[in-house]
């Protein structure tokens, strides 16, 4: 890629930084060019956000239709997986698959509610309330 | 602390290590230079796991191992160190800053005060420079940032003891010596680090590994329209080019990285023939460009035919083949 082919897009990076690509100079010579962004991969990163907001959209239904705790929410919308909630909360996957099912959930001890609260940075009243805005 | 510069590279690893190592008096060390001692160039589709719900494909080698490779090469010693307790390594980094050295932690990026929100995942194999601290604010050189920033106390031992896959535990690392390296070292360092890759990307025996996996990637291809349906589909295709294309890469998979690491080589080793074999890898990095254009048009929804599908897989087996004879060629050569 030459310099001047370096795309200059729009993307999520804008008013944090510029990118470091490596492009040809005019020399011929590799040089450390700055990008703001690229479209192609723009896109890609904002279909993802897309899938992930889908996903928190289905998270939030079924808790609200009782399908779900309010724990399946809080971990799709920051964007865990199995083995970051575990870390957080010192639980074993297993536990958390059957927490995030309502009945367990209801009967939770206020200590195991502490724990999922903290690893969601949000409050036990906001974690049995469930009221997503 | 006061002389220390930061420099920003595409890539976190490759930028601590020039940081780091720079501090240590080695000036030479450039960011293509880093990544090629440390063989850096890399491809694996990891099968079964799903990274976000996609598919795990690298561009690059193991998360740490460029640092390692680099330094062990040119015989600096490190220094690296994992706590349980978030105190100790508090306090350890503070007593390695009050001493006047500056060091590397890996971090996750998820609550990175200072990345857009956007880009924001549970990653935690993310590398920054600590190289002082003013009270309880830490002065963060990370390296795929324009500028230096500044973390507290408590949000950068939030990142350093970030949960999950390949979770920090607070670690810690910095060249302990400073060491004498000579021309003729960085020379056979780089013909070490030359032919890492060629192994690696060659002759692993697996199928899903450096240009094999290139070609298992493709095969794959083919089939997600069928087996995935359209939109998910284009959502893996999606995750290839982010792996490919963002921030880090220095564009087109660390090809174009790698292609300049090169052109550093002929110019050390004063050997023509590298020169081009750095040509080579321009072009193959042009062509995981026009890949991911290609792929692009799908997840845009504008071209979604199975013949389109097939088209991504037939750019990928022509990027494997030139990748296979420029590996070749490189083996070849007479260093």
């Amino acid at each position: 890629m030459k310099k001047e082919d370096l795309p200059q897009d729009k993307g999520a990076l804008e008013n944090f930084t510029r990118e470091v690509c490596y492009v040809k100079g005019k020399d011929g010579k590799y040089i450390a060019g700055l990008s703001t962004g690229w479209e192609t991969k723009t896109v890609a990163l904002d279909k993802q956000w897309e899938e992930i907001n889908r996903r928190v959209e289905k998270a939030k239904k079924n808790c609200l239709a009782g399908k779900t705790s309010s724990i399946r929410y809080y971990f799709e919308l920051q964007l865990m997986d199995m083995s970051v909630l575990a870390g957080y909360t010192g639980f074993f996957q297993w536990q958390i698959k059957r927490h995030m099912s309502p009945s367990v959930f209801k009967k939770l001890s206020k200590k195991k509610l502490q724990k999922y609260a903290d690893a969601f940075n949000i409050s036990v009243n906001e974690l049995i309330n469930f009221n997503p805005s | 602390m006061s002389d220390f510069l930061h420099i920003q590279t595409a890539h976190c690893e490759n930028g601590v290590t020039v940081g780091l190592l720079n501090k240590q008096g080695l000036q030479f060390m450039n960011e293509p230079l880093a990544f090629g001692l440390g063989s850096g160039l890399f491809y694996i589709h990891i099968p079964f796991l799903k990274i976000n719900g996609g598919p795990a494909i690298s561009f690059r080698s193991m998360p740490g191992s460029i640092f390692k490779r680099t330094c062990k090469t040119l015989n600096v010693n490190v220094q690296r160190k994992k706590f349980r307790s978030e105190l100790a390594a508090e306090k350890f980094l503070d007593d390695r800053l009050d001493a006047g050295d500056i060091v590397g932690c890996q971090v996750g990026v998820y609550n990175l005060p200072y990345f857009p929100v956007a880009y924001r995942f549970h990653f935690n194999a993310h590398n920054v420079i600590v190289y002082g601290r003013e009270g309880d604010n830490y002065l963060i050189s990370d390296p795929v940032m324009e500028t230096t920033t500044i973390l507290t106390r408590e949000e950068l031992s939030k990142v350093r003891f970030a949960q999950g896959a390949l979770a920090p535990k607070g670690h810690i690392y910095y060249p302990k010596t400073t060491p004498i390296v000579t021309d003729e070292m960085i020379r056979k360092g780089i013909i070490k680090g030359i032919k890492h890759s060629v192994r690696s990307m060659l002759y692993i025996p697996s199928r899903i590994t450096g240009v094999r996996g290139i070609k298992h990637t493709a095969k794959k291809i083919s089939k997600w329209r069928k087996q995935l349906g359209e939109r998910k589909a284009g959502l893996f295709l999606g995750q290839i080019v982010r792996m490919q294309e963002e921030i880090g890469t220095g564009g087109g998979g660390f090809r174009f990285m790698y292609a300049a690491f090169l052109e550093q080589a002929s110019e050390r080793l004063a050997n023509d023939s590298l020169m081009g074999i750095s040509d080579q890898f321009t072009k193959i990095g042009d062509l995981w460009r026009d890949s991911a254009l290609q792929m692009s048009g799908i997840y845009k929804g504008r071209i979604t035919a199975q013949s389109d599908f097939n088209k991504s897989a037939e750019i990928l087996f022509e990027i494997a083949e030139l990748e296979k004879k420029a590996f070749k060629d490189l083996s070849q050569l007479n260093l």
